[in-house]
């Protein structure tokens, strides 16, 4: 399904690694199975040759991988950044996390990534393998004789199906072919919950939130979660626990992580692809977004590097907090 | 038998240079708000990190109220601007969750406004009393 070929990708990570241009690769392989593709770091053209996967699950976002590669490795790292990944890319130069000159980022266009799960609720557990065709992907289980084909477009992860840009806002070199920002309809779901009764919201949001096990897996894949020390991790702070204790605490847990990156937060969506019991995080990162845009005008984290975040900025007459609920009764 | 009568637990968040003063003046004028309002002195209502608010709700508080000097009168020039957008952000967000609105506020009480801040105090333990014990921010633990 994804237009530029893994091919095209190997040949100039190859190119340029031979030409000592670059000290390392930062791409995708294979993890335990063929749908949990992970980030790794290549160092030789046999390694790329061999191990190196691009397809329809390298939804990982390399851009807050860079903050520590770039600290620990000599020389230039080579990065493939999708056109969301290229907001988080700009958000992290905004912040310094990185220093850019270590970089050599190449933009590859994405068709959408797609979404384990949905493929598991499609065809069932035991997957052995998936080959990723155009447009279909062929499933094969340990229950069933002939590979099942799923049509990649039934399975592309919410995220995706709600893309906000196909633009590529950075990057040194692009392979194929950049898109444009999207109208998105991102904020439906948002604002389908605004709509409700507070205590329907209340009982969404306890379900939803009541499966986390805390393990911590949406902040250290979030690339707006840059902090060397997090405040979860504080011993004192009486929520270091492993597991959430009650539902206080996965409250204060999700209401903070989603407050420590409002307005940085680019709306990238690893949050809710890491969640291993499947909790709409991105739904509390929009619901930041979709105020900040109503609250202080339109703004995209990462659209350019050097904006000034919302939240650290502000005008003489913003909006009080109690006008922000005026003209809603529920 | 005899009912015991509700009352609410306020944590009021006071900046030390315009609402602490406000409820200083306030006792010195014997104007009359709620006991049940305690009051924590911070240097600037900016200094209210979102996690004090909810550790507030956390220990037991029915009510946050946030008091800070009037825009443009900050005593560190810009604090409550700031302290303006966390808190609509983070209001926004409590309500977005289910948990009643009426539960936290954010007020602009100067030093001169004694009587003000009594008002709103009054107000305030008014409105969370109507609404009763805090369930929806509780930790179990944390309760007597």
């Amino acid at each position: 399904m994804q237009k530029i070929s893994r091919e095209s990708l190997v040949e100039k990570a190859i190119a340029m690694l031979q030409a000592h241009e670059v000290s390392a690769v930062l791409g995708w392989k294979k993890g335990e199975f063929d749908y949990d593709i992970t980030p790794a770091l290549f160092t030789d053209a046999e390694d790329l040759q061999k191990n190196f996967v691009w397809n329809d699950f390298c939804g990982a976002n390399f851009s807050k991988y860079l903050v520590e590669k770039t600290r620990n490795i000599e020389g230039k790292i080579l990065t493939f950044l999708k056109p969301c990944d290229t907001y988080s890319f700009n958000q992290l130069l905004t912040e310094h996390r990185f220093d850019r000159e270590k970089v050599y980022a190449i933009g590859i266009p994405c068709e959408g990534m797609v979404d384990i799960k949905k493929i598991k609720d499609a065809c069932g557990e035991g997957i052995a393998s998936i080959a990723c065709e155009e447009d279909v992907l062929k499933v094969t289980t340990l229950y069933e004789d002939a590979p099942i084909a799923i049509e990649t477009e039934t399975v592309l992860a919410e995220r995706c199906l709600a893309c906000k840009s196909k633009k590529h806002v950075a990057y040194d070199e692009l392979l194929g072919e950049t898109g444009e920002v999207l109208e998105s309809n991102r904020f439906d779901e948002v604002e389908r919950l605004e709509a409700m009764t507070a205590d329907e919201r209340f009982a969404f949001w306890q379900n939803e939130l009541s499966r986390c096990i805390r393990c911590n897996a949406c902040r250290d894949v979030c690339p707006a979660c840059t902090c060397e020390k997090c405040v979860f991790d504080n011993p004192n702070s009486g929520v270091e626990n492993k597991a959430a204790a009650n539902s206080f605490e996965e409250k204060l847990f999700h209401i903070i992580r989603a407050f420590h990156v409002a307005g940085r937060c680019t709306d990238c969506g690893e949050c809710s692809r890491v969640c291993p019991q499947q909790i709409p995080l991105h739904l509390l990162n929009r619901k930041f977004i979709h105020d900040i845009d109503r609250f202080y005008g339109d703004y995209q984290a990462g659209a350019e590097v050097g904006s000034r975040a919302p939240l650290v900025d502000y005008t003489l007459d913003d909006l009080e907090a109690s006008e922000i609920f005026e003209g809603r009764d529920n | 038998m005899q009912v015991k009568e509700y009352k609410p637990l306020i944590v009021a968040f006071c900046c030390n240079w315009c609402s602490y003063a406000g409820a200083d003046l306030a006792g010195n004028n014997r104007l009359n708000y709620p006991a049940d309002v305690k009051i924590i002195r911070v240097p600037c209502s900016c200094r209210v990190n979102p996690m004090f608010i909810l550790r507030a709700f956390q220990r037991g508080a029915d009510g946050v109220i946030l008091c800070g000097c009037h825009p443009g009168d900050c005593h560190y020039t810009s604090g409550n601007y700031f302290t303006r957008r966390r808190m609509a952000l983070l209001f926004s967000m409590l309500d977005f969750l289910g948990i009643e609105r009426e539960r936290t506020r954010v007020e602009w009480v100067s030093a001169a406004e004694g009587a003000k801040f009594a008002a709103t105090m009054n107000d305030f333990v008014a409105t969370v009393t109507a609404l009763g014990e805090n369930k929806r921010l509780e930790d179990l633990r944390c309760k007597k």
